[in-house]
This record gives structure tokens, C-alpha cells and sequence, in this order.
């Protein structure tokens, strides 16, 4: 078959899915497990036609009239849509039959078998998103993609906290669109159309083009997630089931990643400005995300945070490879670029990873709190093992994948530093030890996160009660954890998923030469390190076990400084364990604090609460929030529910019509 | 892509002598103390010694504590065939390597804070929180003394950094150099574990950072950890060598420089301890982002003297 028919065969299969699924009705377990059998199938069909177009190199593109007006229903597939379609399907199947064992205690009901539809609806609108080529078309399948969502994060709708984050989300979201709306309508002014080839051959340079970017940046930036735009990011998360806040935060904010490299490709040849903004929001973001994330009790609002940091990484790398790219250093915009795009895939895989396993890990012991966790890994040996994989991934540490793809932007900074010269190459220079610095604190986040709540002894006794949860949910973590070590350990052959469309954003259209001692033939000794690593572990291991032959291995309690009779509540919190890190910032970040000292000789209570309210929180939505009640209070006389009044504005309204066209 | 596998005998004076070096600096605080001090191979003995016991486990842990110790010396043995010894090259050199070096030396002291945590212990927990801060304070500065080098040199492998650097045959630019080597020692101190960050000899739980870390390691797996510690401050201190020592000339010549530099700094780094006094926990990250901003100095002047 040819490659358009199985691409768009995908999401077709996928919608059906989505109708059988709501037909189930009350039998919602097998709406989830025609979720999966969708999925998967779209998942090989998808796949297929992704590999063939990376395979051969050769893209493909459809068009056809459409009754819409300013329309055309436009496909097509190229490197970069190949890449994202395959990632979009692909983890799609792991979070479906997560969520297949996670809905499972929910019992049968025709809301859950519609949370099921969207869920397909929301795959394959994002399928859509990729593959569209025509700007209707694309802010269509946009839409989709936010409504279905919107509807599966408010699926616990009976709490109202969740329905008041679901709507912050849903206000972020629309926002984001309009900017984007805005931005096809001034741009296909310029064209004449809104087709991809046209939008292609016109793009405006000066002061409309930085226009055009802005909006771009605003309105795939908020669905990215990237400071300040990611307000709705740590509401959203929390509030949704786990198997959506992995899709959502491992695949969905990344169409935002993506409509910023499609607007970068459309443009032909943007301005070093673009490098610059995007590098400097990047480390913004980057550093921010961290932050607030080593500030966060709850366990899906910290990988909320940790996803603005990683968004934030990601863009450092397109933003460098703008600035190599106008700099004309090629090479070194490649090695960024592929960096940027292997981590869109990277923190897929263990950002879905750490949901699948920390939400398993929050469902088992009842609460998302990590102070009332500790213990876990005993009691749930596979989540824990895949909490630690996934935490081992997101610090960038070998062997696993997370550490490649930061190795490529690193050598991009370190490349782009020590090869060109002047502005571009200063900044580059500096990016370097921002993402140092992210490194080392995501690494002491990780540590607290993983160590608080899946070791020590369990903090309550939600955790200490823990079992492991059912295959359905086990077996999507192993898929996603192997996927983590495949990519670290076969760099070299995952970076191929990549790397045409690394290379059309560099601005190369010859194929690179992916061998040559300056390109990416470093990657096999970073592989290689990786393996190395791993074979030393081995010797190590089987060396202590020789030497613990007939010797004597005893089990006693862990050893308390002399006190005999500690308590699992003595243990170091996570609130503590940050407090290092984040006293010395207080007075960047402000936090608030309840301290209520021990008192007398003889002190009975102390307590101490610490929270860190997010800056955009303070500085944009809230005031944005409290602007917005106003103008609705100016406007709210004329809304009184009285039919008369109604009626008179229709009138006012016709007159003035009528009014407006005889005087023009 | 072909590594130099062939250099694999540079990581043998690291391997062999690194103890050496926790007995030299026992022995210079000892002598500045006035006292004999224990012998200059007890470094060796002690490793020795704890390879032939058995182990105490805490009921409390679980594979991450039994994992910890090998992982940790691993990564830090994977770092060691990174670095040229003196006039040797790495067997694991090519371009990009000093990320990776950094990001081995991360995954060490990930693996130690998370055994750490998995005894529960509140003291143990504190010194991986302290350790976990201080070390990413102390990250931006590290790469940035990396940065400066490979600036310098314009290459992105340790070897040729720092085959070719040395403050004495630089015109001109021994200023960045200098800056950069004194923000190198400032670091080494932290991460190694030393006065004024960290008191290796403190008899107070509460007030350790790295020691309160291991407390619940025993028998080999604490020998793992404490020749890894013994590695960790070779490898910063062979940066810090290589960085004022002029290469070039006989081999056995530049070796025996080598190796005598690494003694000086191990006595240096006794003096450090023998005359100053720790700093308060809060002090810690400013004397870290002292480093940063050394390093950050660094880097502007060879930026500033870089251009025509």
C-alpha cells in the first residue's frame, strides 16, 4: 500500500475505534480494550508509513478542493511528520492499556467508555495535527486535540478542584489557539492561502514575520508548556488519570515542539532573532521548570514541572540550531537539532514512564502526597524499578536514553563555543552551564522524588498496604523502560528516526555525513561508554559476591546514631531534603511559610508548611483572572434573563445594521 | 569510529596510586598537627582489610543499597578511561567526552545518595540532601572550567584540553588559565568532600555530609565506596595538573612531573584542611557560586582576548 493511504488510514481506524467504544456503553472494560486494539493497529499502520517515508527520503503530500471556505484538505508527510507521527502512535499503545488497569476499579459506566472515545479522538487528532498541510485543516485537527483533552482531564468531574483545573486548562488552551489562528490569518494574507505550499513561498520577512513568530511562539509555546505559558501544565497533569497526564505530558505538549519546527521549516530561512529568543525561553523554562518541580509535594505536579524543564531543554536545542544554522556552522546545527528532536522522543518514553509508575505508586498507596509514601519499592518491585529508570533517564544520566540526547545539545553549546565567534557563539558559551546547572538540580529532584516515596520505610499506612498493580499497567512500564535503555544503548540507530528532519531544519538538503569525525561518529563511544558502564556493574557485583563467599552477611535494623526506637516519621521528607537547594533562593522564589517553632522546656507541638505559588500564577493569570472579572461585572447589567430586553437588543442591533450599511 | 583502546595502561596510575593520595593528606594534616599520624599506605591496608568481611544489611533496604556501591565505583572507573595520565592518552578519548566524563561522575553520586536513602535513616537522608545540593551548586562551575578549556584549545576531548594546556608555555593568556585552575580547586574541595564544605574527620553525625552518607555500607561494598572516593579526587586533581603543568619533553619526564604535581595537590589539600576551619552549611553555596563566578571571569577574558 502506499504510504498516504496507510497514514491516513490510522487515524481513521482510530475514530472508529472511538465510535465502537462509545456504542459499548456501560461496558467500559471493553471500551478501554478496543482503545488498545485501535491503537495498536494504528500504531502498524502509521508506523509503517512513517518508516517508509524516513527510509526512503522520499516525501509525499495529497491535496483535494474542500466545500470549506479558504480551505483545502491538504496531507502530507515528510521527515519531520514522519518522526512525530510514528512517536504520537507508538506511545500511544503503552498509555491505552495503562489505562486499560487503571480505569479497571472505576467498575462499568458509559462515562468511562466515553473517556475512552476522546482518548482515541485525542490520538488520532494528533495524527491529524502532523499530517495536515493546509491551515484549516491543521487549526481543525487543533481543536480536536484540545477538546478531546479537555473532556479526559475533567474525568474525575465529580471533584471540584478538578473541574476548576480542567477549566484553567481549557481557557489556556483556547488562548494558545486563538494566537494561532491569528497567526495562519496574517500569514495567509500575505500568501493568498492557507495551504502549507503556499504559506511555504510567502513567508513576510521584517516586522510582520516577527509578528507571525510571536504568535507562533505564544500559541504552540502554551501548548508546549513553555515559561510563562505552562500555567495550565501543573494543574492539568494532577487532575487527570495517570495513563492521560502520560499522554498529555509525554506526547501531546510536544505538538507544540512541533508547530514550532513546522512554522521554522515553512519560513525557509528565519532570522538569528528567532535563535536567540527561543535559546534564552528555553533556559527559562528549563531552569524555572526545575525549580518550582524540587518545590512540589505532590508526585504528578513535580513531573508536571519536570515536563516545563524539559520543554525548556528541547527548545535551548532548536534555538541553537537556529543560531549555528544563520551562524553557518551546519554540522553543529544538525548535532543540537537531532539533540532537540531525539529528546521530543526521549521524554516521550520516560515521562510516560514515571506517570505509568508514579501514578501506580499514588493509586496503590491513596494518596499523591510524597510525604505519605516511603517503602513503596518492597511492596511494588516493578513500579519502583521503573520509577528509577525513568528518574535515572529524565537526569540525563547514562546509559539510559535521557543522557544521549542532552550529549547532542551539549555538543552542540560546546561546538557552537568553540567554532564560531561574536554573539551567537557567546550565547552558546552560556548555555552550557545553564543546562549544567538543570542537570544537577533535576538529579537532586529525582533523588528526593525516587527517595522519599519508593524507598525508606512507608510514611502512612496507605503506603505501607501497597501491592503491585495488574499486568495491564505493569507491562506498558517494561515496554516503555526497555524502549529508555534501547535508544541509550542503540543511539546510534535511533538517531536515524531523527535526523532528516534535523537536517531540513539545518538547512542541509544533501544527506550528512553522519560518519565523519565531527558529525555524530562520537555517538558510538558514548554508546559504547554505556556498555562499558554496564559490564563493569556486572564484574563489580560478581567480584563482592566472591567476596562474601562463607563470609558472614547479617540483616539488622538500619543504624540510628545510637537512638533505639526511631519511627518511620523521622525519616527525612521531601520538604526537608529540598530545603538545602531552595533556602538560598527564597528570595527569588517567595515562598510561604507556616513555621510554628518548639516552644518551653517542655515543647508539645511544632509544624512547619512551606509552598511555593508559581511566579506566572502571581504575576499573569491571577491579574489576568481579576481583569476579566471586572469587564464582566461592566457587562453583566445586560445580561437579566428577561426576554423583553433580548429582544430590544436584537432590534438595537438590526438598526444599527442597517444604519452601518446605508451610511457606507 | 576507533578509540585509542591501546592507551588502556593510562588508567593504571590512577587505579594503583590513587590511595596514596588520602595518605599523603592524612600524613601533611597529621605532621601540621604534630603528630606522627598513621603510615602513608594505610589508605590501602583499610580497603584491604574491609574486602575480607562480611557485610551488615539494613533490614530496611533493598537492591537499590545493594546495587549502590558497585554502580558508583563503575561510573567512576568509566570516567577514569577518559582522563590522560600526564603524558599518556585516555584509552576512551573522542570528541565530546568531557560531557560525558561530567555526567559518569553525576551517575556515581546519584547511585550513593539514592543507597542513602533506601536505610531510611534521617541522618543518612540529610547527607544525601546536602550532598544533591552542594553538587549541583557546584555544577555550572564545573562546566564551565571544561567550557574555558575547550575554548582555549578549541577541541572537545580531554586529552587534547589538556594535553596542551599549561599556564606557563601560554602567552598571554595565563590570566583565564589561573582563574579557571583556582575555580577548579575551590570545586575539588567541595566535591571531594573536604574542608571548608565538608569535614571528613567530624565525629557528629549531624554534621557530615558525605561520611554520614555511607554509614550503613559495610565490608566490600564500603571498600567499593571508599576506593571510589580515592578515584574521584585523583580525577579532579589529575584535571587540575594537567591544567598547570607544562606537557611536552621525554615521556618519563612529564610523567614524574605528572605524578609529583598529584602529590603537591594532595598536600595542598591537607594544608587547606590543616589551617581552615568548615564553613557554616548556609555559607556553602556562596563559596560554590565563588567558583562559578571565577570560572564565568575566566571565560570573559578569554572571550575579550580571543577577538581581534
Amino acid at each position: 500500500m502506499n504510504p498516504a493511504t496507510l497514514a491516513l488510514a490510522a487515524p481513521a481506524c482510530l475514530l472508529l475505534g472511538a465510535l465502537v467504544s462509545v456504542a459499548l456503553g456501560r461496558r467500559s472494560g471493553a471500551a478501554g480494550t478496543v482503545a488498545v486494539a485501535s491503537c495498536s493497529i494504528a500504531a502498524v499502520l502509521g508506523g509503517a508509513s512513517a518508516i517508509e517515508v524516513l527510509r526512503t527520503g522520499m516525501p509525499w503530500g495529497w491535496t483535494s478542493a474542500w466545500s470549506l471556505p479558504w480551505a483545502s484538505l491538504s496531507f502530507g508527510m515528510d521527515g519531520l511528520s514522519a518522526f512525530f507521527l510514528a512517536f504520537i502512535l507508538v506511545l500511544a499503545v503503552p498509555a491505552a492499556a495503562y489505562g486499560r488497569g487503571y480505569l479497571a476499579h472505576h467498575g462499568g459506566s458509559a462515562w468511562t467508555s466515553a473517556s475512552w472515545a476522546f482518548f482515541q479522538i485525542l490520538v488520532a487528532s494528533m495524527a491529524m495535527v502532523v499530517l495536515a498541510r493546509d491551515g484549516v485543516l491543521f487549526l481543525l485537527a487543533w481543536e480536536g486535540m484540545s477538546v478531546a483533552s479537555f473532556f479526559l482531564v475533567i474525568y474525575d468531574h465529580g471533584k471540584p478542584e478538578v473541574r476548576s483545573d480542567a477549566l484553567v486548562y481549557l481557557v489556556a488552551t483556547h488562548l494558545g489557539a486563538a494566537a494561532l489562528a491569528a497567526m495562519f490569518g496574517l500569514w495567509g494574507r500575505e500568501a493568498g492561502s492557507l495551504n502549507f505550499h503556499a504559506l511555504d513561498a510567502a513567508f513576510p520577512g521584517g516586522k510582520v514575520g516577527w509578528v507571525i513568530f510571536l504568535l507562533a511562539f505564544a500559541g504552540f509555546g502554551s501548548k508546549a508548556g513553555l515559561a510563562p505559558f505552562h500555567i495550565w501544565l501543573p494543574k492539568a497533569h494532577p487532575a487527570a488519570p495517570s495513563h492521560v497526564s502520560a499522554l498529555m505530558s509525554g506526547v501531546m505538549i510536544k505538538m507544540g515542539v512541533y508547530g514550532l519546527m513546522r512554522v521554522i521549516l515553512l519560513t525557509g530561512n528565519p532570522p538569528r532573532g528567532w535563535g536567540y529568543t527561543l535559546l534564552g525561553a528555553g533556559a527559562l523554562s528549563a531552569v524555572g521548570g526545575v525549580l518550582y518541580a524540587l518545590a512540589q509535594h505532590d508526585i504528578k505536579r513535580l513531573l508536571a514541572y519536570h515536563s516545563v524543564e524539559n520543554v525548556g531543554i528541547i527548545t535551548m536545542g532548536l534555538g541553537a540550531g537556529l543560531l549555528a544554522r544563520t551562524s553557518g556552522m551546519e554540522t553543529v546545527a544538525v548535532l543540537a537539532l537531532c539533540g532537540s528532536l531525539l529528546h521530543v522522543l526521549n521524554h516521550g518514553l520516560f515521562k510516560s514512564l514515571l506517570f505509568y509508575s508514579g501514578g501506580a505508586a499514588a493509586q496503590a498507596a491513596g494518596t499523591r502526597d510524597l510525604e505519605r509514601m516511603g517503602g513503596i519499592m518492597r511492596r511494588m518491585p516493578v513500579t519502583g524499578g521503573a520509577f528509577l529508570v525513568g528518574a535515572v533517564a529524565i537526569c540525563a544520566l547514562p546509559p539510559f536514553n535521557g543522557f544521549v540526547s542532552e550529549w547532542l545539545i551539549y555538543s552542540g553549546f560546546f561546538g557552537g563555543a568553540i567554532q564560531g565567534a561574536g554573539a551567537p557563539s557567546a550565547a552558546l558559551f552560556v548555555a552550557i552551564p545553564v543546562l549544567a546547572l538543570v542537570g544537577g538540580l533535576a538529579l537532586a529532584c529525582f533523588a528526593k522524588a525516587f527517595g522519599v516515596a519508593f524507598l525508606g520505610e512507608p510514611r502512612s499506612e496507605g503506603a505501607a498496604a501497597c501491592r503491585e498493580v495488574s499486568a495491564w499497567m505493569t507491562l506498558p512500564m517494561v515496554f516503555t523502560g526497555a524502549a529508555c535503555a534501547a535508544v541509550g544503548l542503540g543511539a546510534p540507530w535511533a538517531i536515524r528516526l531523527v535526523a532528516p528532519a534535523a537536517q531540513a531544519l539545518a538547512g542541509i538538503r544533501a544527506s550528512f555525513p553522519w560518519e565523519a569525525p565531527d558529525g555524530s561518529g562520537p555517538l558510538y563511544a558514548v554508546v559504547l561508554a554505556g556498555w562499558a558502564l554496564l559490564a563493569l556493574v556486572a564484574l563489580l557485583l560478581g567480584a563482592r559476591r566472591l567476596l562474601l563467599r562463607g563470609k558472614t552477611v547479617t540483616v539488622e535494623p538500619t543504624w540510628g546514631c545510637g537512638y533505639a526506637a526511631p519511627t518511620p516519621r523521622m525519616q527525612y521528607t521531601a520538604s526537608s531534603f529540598a530545603q538545602p537547594l531552595l533556602a538560598p533562593l527564597a528570595r527569588l522564589m517567595r515562598p510561604s511559610l507556616k513555621k510554628r517553632r518548639p516552644k518551653g522546656l517542655f515543647p508539645e507541638k511544632a509544624s512547619y508548611a512551606s509552598h511555593y505559588e508559581d511566579p506566572a500564577d502571581r504575576a499573569i493569570f491571577d491579574p489576568a483572572v481579576r481583569l476579566f472579572e471586572r469587564l464582566a461585572t461592566v457587562v453583566r447589567p445586560l445580561q437579566q434573563g428577561r426576554l423583553q430586553a433580548y429582544l430590544l437588543y436584537v432590534l438595537l442591533a438590526l438598526v444599527a445594521l442597517l444604519a452601518w450599511e446605508v451610511l457606507t | 569510529m576507533t578509540l585509542p583502546w591501546w592507551n588502556v595502561g593510562a588508567v593504571l596510575p590512577a587505579l594503583l596510586l590513587s590511595p596514596l593520595l588520602l595518605g599523603l593528606m592524612g600524613k601533611t594534616k597529621a605532621l601540621v598537627a604534630g603528630r606522627k599520624g598513621a603510615p602513608l599506605l594505610q589508605p590501602y591496608r583499610d580497603i584491604i582489610r574491609l574486602m575480607g568481611k562480611g557485610a551488615v544489611y539494613s533490614r530496611t533496604t533493598t537492591w537499590v543499597f545493594r546495587a549502590a556501591p558497585a554502580v558508583s565505583l563503575a561510573s567512576i572507573l568509566v570516567a577514569c578511561m577518559m582522563l590522560p595520565a600526564g603524558p599518556l592518552d585516555a584509552p576512551f578519548a573522542f570528541a565530546g567526552d568531557l560531557v560525558l566524563f561530567a555526567y559518569f561522575l553525576a551517575l556515581a553520586r546519584f547511585a550513593v545518595i539514592a543507597g542513602a536513602l533506601d536505610t531510611g535513616s534521617s541522618f543518612e537522608g540529610m547527607g544525601a540532601s546536602r550532598e544533591a545540593a552542594f553538587s549541583a551548586f557546584a555544577e555550572p562551575g564545573f562546566f564551565l572550567v571544561l567550557g574555558v578549556l575547550a575554548l582555549k584549545q578549541k577541541a572537545l576531548s580531554l586529552g587534547p584540553i589538556l594535553g596542551g594546556a599549561d599556564v606557563i608555555t601560554w602567552d598571554g593568556q595565563t590570566p583565564p588559565l589561573v582563574l579557571a585552575a583556582v575555580a577548579l580547586f575551590l570545586i575539588l574541595l567541595a566535591e571531594n568532600s573536604r574542608i571548608p564544605v565538608d569535614d571528613p574527620t567530624t565525629h557528629l553525625e549531624l554534621t557530615m555530609i558525605h561520611e554520614v552518607m555511607v554509614l550503613d555500607h559495610s565490608g566490600p561494598d564500603f571498600a567499593f565506596i571508599l576506593y571510589g572516593s580515592a578515584l574521584k579526587l585523583w580525577l579532579f586533581g589529575a584535571v587540575l595538573v594537567s591544567i598547570l603543568l607544562p606537557g611536552g619533553g621525554p615521556a618519563w619526564a612529564s610523567m614524574a612531573l605528572f605524578l609529583a604535581g598529584m602529590a603537591v595537590v594532595a598536600v595542598l589539600v591537607g594544608l587547606v584542611e590543616s589551617i581552615m576551619a568548615r564553613l557554616r552549611m548556609a555559607r556553602v553555596p556562596q563559596y560554590l557560586s565563588l567558583a562559578g563566578v571565577l570560572a564565568a571571569l575566566a571565560a570573559l577574558l578569554l572571550m575579550a582576548g580571543g577577538q581581534p
